[in-house]
């Protein structure tokens, strides 16, 4: 079958001799692809930056598809079933499950402890391959996967795999109270959608920082929010202090992650180097930017080695951090009840359509930025 | 100013605007039950057919697992040393990241092997470089010229100096 296969850091096939995926597990369902999405995450892959990436790895967190094959433990889904499916793969049994941290399973990743099993996101999640493919394997059919209603839109419910879920909960973890004022490091999809979605908290403002220009108009747009370009303000942190009356934010948004731009230091030691896991720089200004007592959300991904963040200040100022994967079947009867009233429109972000056989342009287009691309979907 | 006035615009605005939203996610619906620790009914075990390593920090796999692209090779071996160490060690990562680029050389002798030779320019997208960074592409091109140029230019004076 034709599946993307990466070949080490900043290359990948269009490989049409993938092997078909197999029920492994009587829980087990086989989904045959309508559409996939490259996250800003895959680009961690995609750059090599995740420790155990292995060579010949299918990427794609974010999927839908029709069942065509069902293990015999499946009850819930039948062959012929549209579905979304979760990025996070969860049994639904284990504690954490009963928690309802679906991003935190217990029982679907060996390999590390600290993230449960995402599909398409190197052994360190687990190994299994993912959705940017023609088919693929899907653990637990019972317990992630949610039939799309008749009436969705199949690009808002790709959309509902990840992106949504992942921006909602950027928020819904900073605690915002009615007024509040909200800074979203990062406009890639998730910043814009975490800018988008802390309106529906009650947010009185919110300001979303990067340099990339068009992604700044675009959040603008989108998210009805104020938008700053860090290379014009010298000082992103000073910057806002003054414009919340030198008291910091009430929330700070780390939509970024490991790939940060802003600091030489972050960039030489993380991104070039690989002395840390990754750039902090998002997480820097996060942390500073916020007010004593604020609480900073982070969502942007991280490696697991370490970063260089101001932890004294953290303590100094008395912050709440708070962070995860999104617990995506947690959310969605929400976040879908927001598309069907019209309150978010996820389809929205997508700026790109590519057949999966041109994945390799798909990857080059959303890493480099090329062509004012802010989401970009594979079609099988 | 109300806050409709305010932010009539933004379609949903405040409608998840909950006090109660403390503490929240990922607290939120915290239920104790961790406390039993590992005596929960496990799904059905996965049977293992290959290779799988797993995190010492638990007592075996999970019952559900990937099983593509099994340690191979030398950077397997320094897969299987990796994972002797826990995750809270760089012992564990480090060499991980290090097998990811090794594994990339005995994939690209793999492919040689097979006849199979890589077509760089596909698989890093140049064609979408091209098609939309196409001035970016040959001043990139143009700065890499002169950077072998003057190397070659180096290389001849030190030549000539002998």
């Amino acid at each position: 079958m034709l599946a993307m296969n990466y070949r080490g850091p900043y290359r990948i096939r269009a490989d049409r001799d993938m092997p078909y995926p197999e029920i492994l597990h009587p829980g087990d369902a086989i989904v045959k692809v309508t559409r996939s999405c490259i996250c800003g995450s895959d680009l961690h892959l995609y750059h090599g930056m995740v420790p155990d990436t292995r060579i010949g790895t299918t990427f794609g967190h974010e999927f839908i598809g029709t069942v065509v094959e069902t293990g015999s433990e499946v009850t819930r889904l039948k062959t012929g079933d549209n579905v979304l499916v979760p990025f996070n793969i969860a049994c639904g049994a284990c504690p954490f499950c009963k928690q309802e941290l679906f991003g935190n399973c217990h029982e679907s990743n060996p390999e590390a402890t600290a993230v449960g099993g995402i599909f398409g996101y190197s052994h360190t999640a687990g190994g299994f391959n993912g959705g940017q493919a023609e088919y693929v394997r899907v653990p637990y059919a019972d317990v992630g996967p949610y039939v799309i209603p008749e009436w969705m839109d199949m690009d808002d419910a790709v959309m509902l795999t990840d992106v949504f879920p992942t921006g909602y909960q950027a928020a819904e973890m900073g605690g915002i109270k009615m007024g509040d004022t909200v800074v979203v490091f990062g406009a890639g999809p998730i910043g814009i959608m975490a800018a988008k979605c802390a309106w529906l908290f009650g947010a009185g403002r919110v300001i979303v920082i990067d340099h990339i220009e068009y992604r700044l108009e675009f959040a603008r747009q989108y998210a009805q929010c104020e938008a700053y370009n860090f290379k014009s303000l010298e000082d992103p942190v000073l910057f806002l202090k003054k414009t919340t009356d030198f008291f910091g934010a009430d929330v700070c948004i780390d939509a970024v992650g490991c790939e940060a731009a802003g600091s030489a230091l972050q960039t030489i030691t993380g991104r070039k180097l690989m002395l840390q896991a990754g750039s902090a720089t998002a997480l820097h200004w996060a942390i500073n930017s916020v007010k004593k007592g604020g609480i900073v959300s982070i969502v942007g991904v991280y490696g697991p080695t370490t970063n260089m963040v101001p932890i004294g200040n953290v303590v100094n100022k008395g912050l709440t951090i708070r962070a995860n994967q999104a617990s995506v079947k947690r959310l969605l009867p929400r976040l879908i009840d927001h598309v069907q009233k019209g309150h978010v429109d996820p389809k929205g972000l997508i700026t790109h359509r590519l057949p999966l056989a041109e994945v390799p342009d798909a990857y080059r287009i959303f890493s480099s930025k090329l062509d004012n691309c802010i989401k970009t979907v594979l079609i099988p | 100013m109300e806050n409709k006035e305010l932010f009539g615009h933004i379609k949903g605005w405040g409608v998840d605007a909950d006090p109660k939203n403390e503490p929240t996610y990922p607290m939120k619906k915290y239920t104790g039950d961790d406390h039993k620790r590992l005596n929960y009914d496990r799904p059905t075990l996965q049977p293992v057919t290959n290779e799988i390593l797993h995190s010492n920090e638990r007592p075996g796999v999970t019952a559900v697992f990937g099983t593509g692209q099994p340690p191979e090779g030398l950077s397997g071996a320094m897969r299987r040393y990796a994972f002797r160490y826990s995750e809270g060690s760089f012992s564990h990562w480090l060499p991980l990241l290090l097998a990811d680029r090794v594994q990339m050389v005995e994939a690209l002798v793999d492919d040689v092997k097979k006849g199979q030779i890589p077509d760089l320019i596909a698989e890093k997208g140049y064609k979408a470089e091209w098609k939309y960074n196409r001035a970016g592409v040959i001043r990139k091109g143009l700065m890499l010229a002169a950077v072998g140029a003057l190397v070659i230019l180096a290389v001849v004076q030190r030549n000539k100096r002998k």
